[in-house]
Parts: structure tokens; sequence; C-alpha cells
């Protein structure tokens, strides 16, 4: 920024931010491993844990790829769906029932991705929406496996014996602290994949894809993966959620949660490391909070929404970073 | 070698539905030398840039390149073989700094798919990003972001991250549109030094400027090859006289 209307914290503040860049990982885990402590309850901190994930792989295909989807609930409901499917009805473990949630979000990413890249702009949103919306009537209307309207129950995670350790995931901290292990590898996955040659083809498809291609990257090749890379983290996310709720209520594959997942990253800082951790943090205290007082909570969210996208479009981090580092 | 053709366009024609852009164009660049291709505003200039870029492929004729047919191959192959060009309109990654715009550009070569080691440890791949970037002159530049950068700097950009490739054929597609005179100098300085030690193709419009550094000019005029020859040749021709510096002079 060239405008300089924020003069200081200079060098020190500078110096930080580097810091804090150079180790983001080990720095957002140290954030997190603090949260319960300092959340009103813990239910609450691994509602942080899951929804900050979940922008994190959205963020992965528009904040870095630059695509905007509006269809990403189809991949946070099918993690959900997969991994409670696979607990509740075939009664398996929850650690392999994570991954089979995992990998059938990166299935389905493979198929909508697959289309929905052949188009771009606002044409791209329409589709990830439109096939978002057709998984949901499937899952909606396939009562026996689903559950339907009511939702998918009995997804009971229970106990694990592990290396001799038992651990009961019923306790809000075990269970806190058992979902951070997961979502802790997967941000140290995407901050590899951020950091490789490959992140920054992703940067240079979002910057412009014509140079991208005279440059001689395959820019669909690049979008595919970058589309099923976003749905395997939103997936994983999914899943954590099943474990966590113990129930896959149907809205979780409702385009509101696709259109919470923009809201919580715009407001974060999209394309940042840490946004949409921040975006997901803030949005589910402002929730809870603003639901003690009024049943309106969307018209107090919607407000500093607006807020910040006419006043503050970098977001909360991008505005500490702007300042920080000016 | 020098003085072969290294690329052909053999025959070659474009529609955009009714209206014929190019039509049967037959054209052989040879190997070492700059090559400028020049006529009046919609002779088909651009056209014709793009198809041997690979960013259109043509209706009819064939595109040969080292003796191997490309024609209607996916672009991003066209930088991998090593043709490489800069555009008409300024096109960087805006955003990202300069030094990061060449890298990502040397990157295509080399490490596409690395998808987990950091980029940092691609030592080799900065080092010849900011080697590039002293061959144009935008050494002290490197920091800043591509956006903040003024026109010529922004050129000479571009055709830093066209070298990236380590192309055996350069095309540059009106390489000082808008610039002030002090800047088209000095493109015209780097182009004579890239010149030197490869194949360049120029699409132009000013026609001073080519006379003075072409090797051979070729002349488009609604889409169809005019002439071609020496720049004393093409001086000489009464038909580019009168469709091309006779338009000039009026």
């Amino acid at each position: 920024m060239t405008a300089g209307h924020l003069v200081l914290p200079g060098t020190r503040g500078r110096r930080l931010v580097d810091a804090i860049a150079r180790h983001r990982v080990a720095a957002a885990v140290a954030g997190l491993l603090v949260l319960p402590w300092v959340m009103p309850y813990q239910a609450l901190a691994v509602n942080v844990l899951v929804y900050g994930l979940y922008a994190v792989g959205f963020n992965l295909l528009y904040g870095y790829t630059g695509l905007l989807s509006f269809g990403h609930a189809a991949f946070f409901g099918a993690g959900a769906y997969g991994c409670g499917i696979a607990i509740s009805r075939f009664g398996v473990p929850w650690p392999p029932a994570l991954i089979i949630g995992t990998a059938f979000a990166g299935a389905l990413g493979a198929v909508i991705g697959g289309l929905a890249i052949r188009t771009r702009g606002i044409y791209f949103a329409m589709v990830t929406l439109a096939l978002a919306q057709c998984v949901y009537a499937i899952f909606y209307q396939w009562v026996s496996l689903t559950g339907g309207e009511n939702g998918l129950r009995g997804v009971n995670a229970g106990r694990l014996l592990l290396f001799g350790w038992q651990l009961d995931l019923i306790d809000p901290t075990t269970k806190y602290y058992v979902v951070l292990v997961f979502v802790a590898l997967a941000l140290w996955l995407v901050s590899r994949v951020l950091d490789s040659p490959f992140g920054a083809v992703l940067e240079a498809v979002r910057e412009n894809e014509t140079r991208a291609r005279a440059c001689g990257y395959d820019v669909r090749a690049t979008k595919f993966l970058s589309f099923v890379l976003s749905a395997l983290v939103c997936g994983l996310a999914g899943s954590l959620m099943a474990i966590h709720l113990s129930v896959v209520p149907i809205d979780t594959l409702n385009y509101t949660t696709s259109g919470l997942v923009v809201m919580m990253t715009l407001l974060g800082g999209m394309g940042t490391f840490f946004g949409p951790f921040i975006g997901a943090g803030f949005f589910v205290v402002v929730e809870d909070v603003t639901t003690l007082y009024t049943d309106h909570w969307q018209l107090v969210v919607g407000t500093i929404f607006m807020v910040f996208v006419l006043f503050f479009p970098r977001g909360i981090w991008g505005v500490i970073l702007q300042w920080l580092r000016p | 070698m020098t003085g072969e053709v290294i690329l052909a366009a053999e025959h070659v024609g474009k529609r955009f539905g009714r209206f014929v852009a190019l039509n049967d164009v037959s054209i052989g660049f040879r190997r070492g030398r700059l090559t400028s291709v020049i006529g009046p505003n919609g002779a088909g200039k651009t056209t014709f840039f793009n198809i041997v870029s690979g960013a259109l492929a043509p209706s009819e004729g064939r595109i040969r390149f080292d003796g191997n047919d490309i024609t209607g191959l996916a672009q991003h192959h066209f930088a991998r073989l090593g043709i490489a060009k800069s555009f008409q309109i300024t096109n960087v990654f805006p955003w990202l700094t300069v030094l990061e715009n060449v890298r990502v550009a040397v990157q295509a070569l080399h490490a596409r798919f690395d998808i987990w080691r950091p980029r940092a440890r691609h030592r080799d791949l900065t080092e010849r990003a900011a080697h590039l970037l002293d061959l144009v002159g935008l050494h002290g530049q490197r920091e800043r972001q591509a956006a903040n950068l003024a026109h010529g700097e922004q050129r000479s950009l571009e055709i830093a991250m066209a070298l990236a490739c380590e192309p055996k054929l350069l095309l540059l597609d009106e390489p000082t549109a808008g610039m002030s005179p002090e800047e088209t100098k000095s493109m015209v300085a780097l182009i004579l030094r890239l010149a030197a030690k490869r194949t360049v193709v120029l699409v132009e419009h000013k026609m001073k400027l080519v006379m003075g550094i072409s090797d051979h000019i070729v002349v488009l005029h609604h889409g169809e090859l005019l002439a071609q020859g020496s720049p004393d040749e093409i001086r000489a021709n009464p038909e580019v006289r009168l469709v091309y510096l006779g338009q000039a002079a009026a």
C-alpha cells in the first residue's frame, strides 16, 4: 500500500509478522491449543476448529486459485455423511471413518470440479451451486441411508484404545484436542502445498490465467487439482463435524452452509493463511453471543459482514497485516 | 544452424464466422534472424501472432516448428516447446512481486508439479529469475509489486517472463505500444540485444522502428501476404508504399 495513512509500528511489528509467517503452522496450532480456555464453553471451541478448517479448504480454492464456489457445502456435507454413515450404519471405528468421509468428499470434488472448471466467473459459481443442490436433493431423498429430513443420527464415536491409552470422545476436552490433532495435520499439509512451486502456480492462475497458460502451465489441470484438494480439506472438516455433533443435520448440505464459508473467509481475510480461521472464530463467537440476546442474530452478523466488505475488504487478518507491515 | 526455417506457416487461414481475418498465408521464419511482421490496422497481424503462438488454432493450413507439425496443439505446450511470447496488452501477474513473476515463469519449465518441496529450496529457479531481471534491466525492482511498475518496466518484465522458458523462438507483439520515446529507445536496444542470440519475430505497427532493426520484413494487408524481403526491398516495393507508407503519409 502506498497511501501510508497508518504510520508505525515499524520494524518490530514487521519482524513479528515475518516470524509468524515463517512458522505459520506452529503459530496457528499454538493459538488453537489455548483456544478452549478463552472460549465460553468447549463445544464452541470445537466449532471454531471445524469451521476454521472448512474455511481453510475453501480459501485454497477461492483465496489462492481465484475460483469462487457457491457449492462447498457439498464437500463439507459429503465428509460429514460419509464419515457418519460409515460409523452409524456400518459400525466402522471413527479413525478409518474419517478417512472414508474425506475420500468421499475428494471423489465428489473430482466429479463436481471436473464439470465446473469448464466454466468461469459467475457461471462457475452457478454450476457449483447447482451441482451442490443436486447432492442435497439426493441425500434428502435417500431416507433409508441418510435419515432424510431428520438428519443422520447415531454417529457415536465413543471410545478408542490407542496404544493402551483410552481416548474418550465424549469428554469435551479430549474431543477438542483429538480434533485439533487432525486440524493441525491438515494445516501443515495445506501450508506445504501453498509453499511449494505448485502453490505458486495456483497464485499465478488467480492473477492471470492467460499469462499462466503462456508460461506453459496447464490451467485446467491446475484448477482441477486445486478443486480436489479443497474438497478433501473441506471433507475432513465435515467428517470431524459428524464426530463432534454425533448427528449430521441435513442443513450441513444446504446452500446456506456454502454461503457461510464464503462469509467466514471474507470476514477473516481471503488469500491469507490465518484469515479463514480468524473469520470462522469471529463468526462462531458473534453468533453464539448474539443469540443470547436476540433470535435475529443474522441481522447482527450480516451488518458486521457488510461493514467489512464495504470498508475492510481485506478482512480482519488483512487489516492487521496492513497495519503491522505497511 | 542459422538460416534454416525454424517456424513455418503453410497456407494458414483464419475465419471468424464469415469474416476472413487471414487467407492463405505462407511464411517461413529463419533461425537467428529478426523478422518483423508489419501491416496497417486490420491487416491480420495480431491474428497471425495468436496463431503462431498457439492462442488460436488456424481454420486452414499447418504450423510447423523445427520440422514438427504443431497445428492445434494446446497453448501451454508451446512454451514447453520453446516458443515464448509477450502480449500486446501488458500481461503480468499484478499482485506478485517482480521476482516472483519471473520465478513462476522459470518454474514452468522445471518444477511444474512439485507439490511438496518448499519454493525457497528451489534456489536455482530464483537465481535464474534474478539473472533474467538483470538482463532486462529490472535488477533494482525485484521486490516491488508488478502492478506498481511503470508501463515500460512492465513491458520489460514481460520479456523477462517470456525468456524464462529458454525460448528458441521469441514472439513479441507490439512491444513498444504506448511507450514514451525514451522507453521505446531502451526497448529497441533490449530487442537488439536479445536478437543477437535468438530468433525473434516482431509484430509491429511502427514502420520506422521496424526498418532500422529487422533482418527480414513480412507485410500483411487485408489478411493476405503482400510482400516480404529485406528492409530495403520493402522500402522500394511500390505496392507496400501504396497501402502502407502512402497511408502513413496521408
